[in-house]
């Protein structure tokens, strides 16, 4: 009997056992690849701004590209994506949208992130992209994404350095 | 062979003699020497090797200190001797493509190893070396001072002692006050140590530093928890280097430069460990080390996670 073909009786499990399995992944909104959510610090919000709702829920959805005006004038967009729609939900703005439609929380909105920095997402649940504070042998404190980049202008800002070494020969002094 | 009833003309009579008065001299001389010493600084004298020394002996030693260091501090302070943690050997990462040369990673750690601000000790030594030499360590510069960090067409790379596998530094101590732990870190018994400074000559990587006078620091900034093999306050004429944070790693805490860097460039972990993300890093990514033709395996892997 060959080893690699499976003894005739057991194939109608082998393929019931198939089937289910396809039929699994495919359901609920986790997604295969991110089997475990990150447990992060609460995303960094400016004072009072969230839950957006609270203003939202009364307002108009305006769909049109413009200079926002009236609000959120602070922020800039200097990103990939070129409008609040792309990654903000129109309908209810306590949620943000990914691409296929579907709704995160804003503390799971390293989901968002990943969908065009995916290499970046898969650092960072790895450990090696981003600041790693905690018990290296322990619980380990991730931050969000947005913690270091600011998700509107993302580019990280320089800063002034802390003082060079005193030169050697003048360290008596 | 000395007779019981021995005349002055005999010979043994005279070696008796000199016996009993090189033997009072002696005591004279040592009373002389140690009569302006209390008992702790005579036991301190007469301390042995950090390795020789049993745990009722050890934790003596380590009693003493604290009560000499909260004499001179004017605080409490603990000091720990903690033994090494079987199957962690520690590794450590730096992303050269993150680090931005801001040295909030050299001043913390000033703060947490109780270095000396008066003269100032640095473990940490941030290079900045030209995008267009790549890693050149004879024309970097390190007392850089621009307005913002990063300036464009630089790299920073910092550089602290890499823990060697092969460290030239402990082949060198003509006291052995220096050794290689068993889960990596390369330490400093700073009570053996006689400054000789061998091991300085002896290091590539410049990372060890020397007592040349008593070093201060303001007691309101010590850290009290300390460990005798790592930030606890040193004396004059001894050497001292980065030890991974002894106190904090055996405990399961990343180092203080980990924490303190705002971009996240360092990464720490157990090499042993294939889920670390230390060795996440060096399935993946592009490792390398340095002045890698000396030999040295240091355990301080540089790369670039772009």
């Amino acid at each position: 009997m060959n080893p690699l073909f499976p003894a005739l009786r057991f194939r109608p499990l082998i393929l019931l056992l198939l089937a289910a399995t396809l039929a699994f992944s495919a359901a609920g909104d986790t997604d295969p690849a991110d089997p475990s959510q990150v447990q992060v610090p609460p995303p960094p919000f400016s004072d009072g701004i969230f839950p957006c709702s609270d203003c939202h829920e009364y307002m108009e959805t305006n769909p049109e590209i413009r200079e926002l005006e009236d609000e959120h004038t602070d922020i800039h967009l200097h990103h990939g994506p070129k409008w609040c729609w792309d990654c903000h939900n129109p309908d209810d703005r306590d949620y943000l949208r990914l691409a296929d439609g579907s709704l995160i929380e804003f503390d799971e909105s390293y989901k968002l992130c990943g969908q065009c920095h995916g290499p970046k997402l898969r650092d960072w649940r790895l450990g090696i992209h981003g600041k790693r504070t905690g018990q290296w042998n322990g619980p380990k404190e991730y931050l969000l994404c947005a913690h270091c980049h600011d998700p509107h202008t993302p580019a990280f800002k320089s800063m002034k350095p802390l003082p060079p070494p005193v030169r050697p020969e003048n360290l008596g002094r | 062979m000395a007779k019981p009833n021995a005349k002055p003309t005999d010979r043994s009579y005279h070696r008796r003699s000199f016996l009993r008065l090189a033997g009072a001299g002696l005591a004279t001389a040592a009373a002389g020497v140690f009569s302006g010493c209390d008992s702790a600084e005579i036991e301190a004298f007469f301390q042995k090797r950090f390795k020789e020394l049993s745990r009722e002996e050890l934790n003596a030693v380590l009693r003493r200190l604290e009560e000499k260091h909260a004499r001179e501090l004017g605080r409490e302070v603990t000091i720990r001797a903690t033994p090494p943690n079987e199957g962690e050997v520690y590794g450590y990462g730096l992303d050269l493509s993150r680090c931005i040369g801001c040295r909030r990673c050299v001043y913390a750690c000033v703060e947490e190893n109780n270095l000396p601000r008066q003269p100032q000790m640095h473990w940490i030594k941030v290079l900045q070396m030209e995008k267009s030499h790549g890693i050149d360590v004879y024309h970097s510069n390190a007392y850089y001072n621009p307005e913002t960090v990063p300036q464009e067409d630089y790299f920073y790379v910092p550089v602290a002692c890499q823990q060697c596998r092969q460290p030239p530094c402990i082949k060198t101590c003509p006291v052995q006050a220096t050794w290689q732990e068993p889960d990596g870190i390369v330490v400093v018994d700073y009570n053996w140590c006689i400054g000789c400074r061998c091991c300085m000559a002896a290091c590539p990587y410049g990372a060890r530093r020397f007592n040349w006078t008593t070093p201060r620091m303001p007691p309101e900034s010590v850290n009290p928890d300390m460990e005798y093999l790592g930030n606890r306050p040193q004396m004059k004429g001894v050497v001292s280097k980065c030890t991974f944070c002894i106190q904090r790693v055996r405990r399961g805490r990343y180092p203080a430069c980990v924490e303190a860097c705002p971009t996240g460039s360092r990464k720490f972990g157990n090499l042993l460990d294939p889920e670390s993300e230390i060795r996440h890093i060096m399935n993946r990514k592009r490792v390398f080390i340095l002045k890698e033709e000396l030999g040295t395996e240091p355990r301080f892997y540089y790369f670039f996670a772009t």
